[in-house]
């Protein structure tokens, strides 16, 4: 009962969140003028912001900066030593770093390190925290030129990239981190500059504290979509998550902008309708995945789990085993991938739901922007089949899904799952991609799959139990972040461009209507067939086989 | 221009990073850290220390300790926090987990010829041997379903004509390497032996059994299982309760006396359905030895 209560009470907080917050958005990127401060931005970067892009510019821009973005974490990881605030930590071997750089700019932070015996301070605060903002920013860039290419009117213009960035940092996620953080802070989470400090315990042996600017890097680290721990243990760790108020106060940031950004469209595309559809589609798609991993979890039908009478190993007290799978699905559903929670210890099905929830494209509601992006691919999809179904061309918002549109929305959805399952096909082929596993049998085989779901779609949660820091994982993970976060990009920016450039037709009576059940329906069932048929394998072969023999 | 215009894209992208790295790198984090020093918050930002009877700091009231001796035994006087996967135990410079599923229940034996070696126990081993041991410490029946009277994993591995299916050929008790006896002496009319090091039982069929055990069991199940961080200050009120008769006896107060410090240690769900209630376990054994510290040791 207090299970579905606690998911009730967060739910219903990012719901009433969600309303102001999608409003500001669509203010913050429809404005035209620029503070002060962020004048001076543009001027000392040597930026037009008036100037408008079209989606090559954009696409360009975007790039250009993610380049130096890894460049910049490049130097610091390899020369963090030479830093100050290291704390004596050495200098990242090259692989390590080039992964670690890769991993926080596309947004994913999967770590094939534990934070707190390999990162200085600084190297958290001016590297992973810089791309923590960074990366969450360009994201939502993507998504709002999107809206905008479908908002367009016979034109070229998808906005200005370098003003969307700045304005995503300056005036949504500082102004949102600076509040979260201080309320964490009150809550217990440690904001300070200290190295290591031993101590003598109550029993008489030496503990030795990890300080750090943990306060600072928490709000950010989730509400990002970045998800990577400053300590090893992720938000499992009570300086990371200190008590049975911070986790829902955690969970509730990892949902809200990718929620709030549904609201931001309805405004932006004219029709607040529009917003709450797609809230009911992710909406159904969230409780759906909720309640199978809440089943299997409290199900524990597997032996180690009965043994201890509940699936209690790897979870936290003072969380719960609700606590730790509604945490558990918000950070797979949103492409957080932070952990309150050792996912490796769920039960082979709850595991399995986790995976399944990156699967479905990471819609429910997920990443920061990316879920807004990801989710219209889907929508898109269901509205193509919509057509076909009634012999009509598709249509969407006035603008006409034809084969040029159709072609980005078909590569968008096969990208992902083509790298993911190469991927995995090849860890299991190569004696050095099997070598890393934890655990034997089906739930090997899980460790990779879902380490590959999690690389590509950019989560970065893990089964932790794969021993991935190899020059094999290290190498193989690079490829696949920046295949499946920049691909997708560009095919969405390019689809934003071929929207941008049609006049908009008129709505008529054979026009599908973009609301109502048999849309709600349309879409959530496009989204679960094309994670199905894309996975059903591979899931069946992990998880299936070992939650149900 | 082509060429320009790309040129002018990196620099600015350069630029970006730079002026993102002063404000959100730099300016963000010291920010907070000097806005973390107002009173209330200040506290917690330095990482909810706790002072001792002695006046040095002990530990955080976040970050759980080991109550153990030298030797790694459990010091009767204190209550007991969790299995911890972090480290040799409570290290918070290795936080983290065991990441075993819950399919884990065959153990990789130790080499009877070398000392040094102890094998790899299974989650399931794992999980029945610390019952034991606390069933030990605490008085009470520490026995759990699939688990074998010697705190191992009661798993048997059955070979059978057709590799899953067909009449059962040979059986080994997978987690009991001989020479001890297995928990069960036949299995469907074969009869079970020990496991011997280093044989291959990949292809036997890994059969878990449940024994009989009480349900549920004496030991409650956050006491038999590992944290995700490795670090977790809390008990469950169960685990608490199990434990307070040893610990009024060690400490030579009553039962009613020690249970009235675990309630003011408990914390209670927040808005009656957050989280889990639990029982600090660093504050409660700090406030034992403030108040009662008797009898030296």
């Amino acid at each position: 009962m207090a299970a579905w209560s606690q998911a009730l009470i967060v739910i219903a907080l990012v719901v009433a969140l969600h309303v102001p917050l999608g409003d500001y958005l669509a203010r913050v990127f429809t404005g035209t003028r620029h503070s002060r401060f962020e004048q001076l931005v543009y001027r000392t970067c040597g930026v037009d912001p008036d100037g408008q892009q079209n989606w090559r510019r954009y696409l360009l821009a975007l790039l250009a900066f993610s380049l130096f973005s890894i460049l910049a974490l490049l130097a610091i990881f390899l020369f963090q030593a030479h830093l100050p605030l290291s704390l004596g930590h050495p200098d990242l071997p090259f692989l390590l770093a080039l992964d670690t750089a890769i991993s926080f700019t596309t947004n994913t932070s999967w770590q094939n390190y534990a934070g707190e015996s390999t990162m200085g301070h600084l190297a958290v605060m001016t590297g992973l925290g810089v791309q923590a903002f960074a990366s969450a920013a360009v994201g939502m860039c993507v998504a709002v030129a999107l809206i905008r290419g479908l908002i367009g009117h016979s034109t070229h213009e998808l906005g200005n990239f370098w003003v969307d960035l700045i304005r995503c940092v300056i005036r949504v996620l500082l102004p949102l981190s600076v509040i979260a953080g201080l309320l964490l802070i009150g809550l217990g989470v440690e904001q300070n500059l200290h190295g290591a400090q031993t101590i003598t315990t109550l029993a008489g042996g030496s503990q030795t504290l990890i300080g750090g600017p943990v306060g600072s890097w928490e709000p950010i680290k989730l509400m990002s979509g970045d998800g990577g721990g400053f300590f090893n243990a992720n938000s499992a760790h009570p300086f990371e998550n200190p008590s049975a108020w911070s986790n829902p106060i955690e969970i509730v940031l990892m949902l809200l902008i990718p929620v709030a950004f549904l609201r931001m469209y309805g405004r932006m595309v004219g029709s607040r309708r529009q917003g709450w559809t797609l809230l009911i589609v992710v909406g159904i798609l969230f409780a759906l995945c909720t309640g199978a991993v809440s089943w299997a979890e409290h199900a524990h039908p597997e032996t180690a789990s009965l043994a201890a009478g509940a699936a209690s190993e790897g979870t936290e007290d003072r969380f719960g085993l609700p606590g730790s799978a509604l945490f558990g699905i918000s950070a797979t559903g949103t492409a957080d991938g932070a952990a309150n929670s050792s996912y490796d210890s769920f039960t082979g099905l709850g595991g399995g739901v986790l995976m399944a929830a990156m699967m479905l494209g990471e819609i429910s509601p997920g990443g920061t922007g990316s879920g807004l992006y990801g989710l219209l691919m889907a929508v898109l999809v269901a509205v193509f089949i919509g057509g076909l179904m009634v012999g009509r061309t598709p249509e969407y918002l006035r603008k006409r899904v034809g084969v040029g549109e159709m072609t980005m929305v078909v590569l968008y959805a096969l990208v992902i799952p083509a790298v993911i399952l190469i991927c995995s096909a090849i860890a299991i082929a190569l004696p050095a991609g099997r070598a890393a596993m934890g655990n034997v049998g089906p739930h090997g085989l899980s460790e990779v799959i879902y380490a590959f779901t999690s690389n590509v779609n950019t989560n970065g949660s893990a089964f932790a139990g794969l021993s991935a820091n190899t020059p094999f994982y290290n190498i193989i993970m690079s490829i696949a972040m920046l295949i499946g976060r920049y691909l997708p990009i560009g095919l969405v920016l390019a689809l934003a461009g071929k929207f941008a450039a049609q006049r908009p037709g008129v709505v008529t009576v054979g026009t599908l209507r973009a609301h109502g059940v048999n849309f709600v329906a349309l879409v959530t069932g496009s989204a679960m067939l094309l994670a199905l048929l894309n996975f059903l394998p591979a899931l069946s072969l992990g998880p299936l086989a070992e939650g149900l023999h | 221009m082509r060429v320009r215009g790309r040129l002018a894209v990196h620099l600015a992208a350069l630029r970006v990073v730079v002026v993102l790295t002063l404000i959100v790198g730099l300016a963000y984090p010291l920010g907070m850290t000097v806005l973390a020093r107002i009173p209330g918050l200040s506290g917690p930002a330095d990482g909810s220390l706790i002072t001792g009877p002695n006046g040095r700091t002990v530990g955080s009231v976040l970050i759980g300790q080991s109550f153990t001796d030298a030797k790694g035994n459990p010091i009767p006087k204190y209550f007991q926090t969790r299995p911890s996967m972090a480290g040799n135990g409570y290290d918070p410079t290795a936080s983290g987990a065991s990441n075993l599923g819950p399919d884990s229940i065959v153990d990789t034996l130790p080499n009877p010829a070398d000392k040094s070696d102890t094998g790899k126990l299974s989650l399931l081993s794992q999980i029945c041997q610390r019952s034991k041991a606390i069933g030990e410490l605490e008085g009470v029946n520490g026995a759990r379903p699939y688990c074998t009277a010697d705190g191992v994993g009661a798993v048997l591995g059955v070979f059978r004509t057709d590799g899953l299916t067909g009449p059962t050929t040979r059986v080994v008790s997978l987690n009991q390497e001989c020479p001890v006896t297995p928990f069960m002496a036949t299995y469907q009319g074969v009869r079970v032996e020990c496991a011997q090091y280093g044989a291959d039982y990949g292809h036997a069929v890994p059969t878990p059994i449940a024994e009989n055990a009480p349900t549920p069991p004496a030991v409650p199940s956050d006491a038999v299982t590992a944290s995700g961080s490795g670090l977790d200050p809390d008990i469950s009120l169960a685990y608490a309760n199990l434990q307070a008769p040893r610990v009024a006896r060690a400490r030579g107060i009553s039962l009613a006396t020690l249970s009235s410090l675990v309630d003011r240690y408990t914390t209670g769900r927040p808005l009656g359905v957050l989280g889990e209630p639990v029982v600090n376990v660093v504050r409660l054994n700090l406030a034992l030895d403030q108040q009662y510290p008797k009898q030296g040791a």
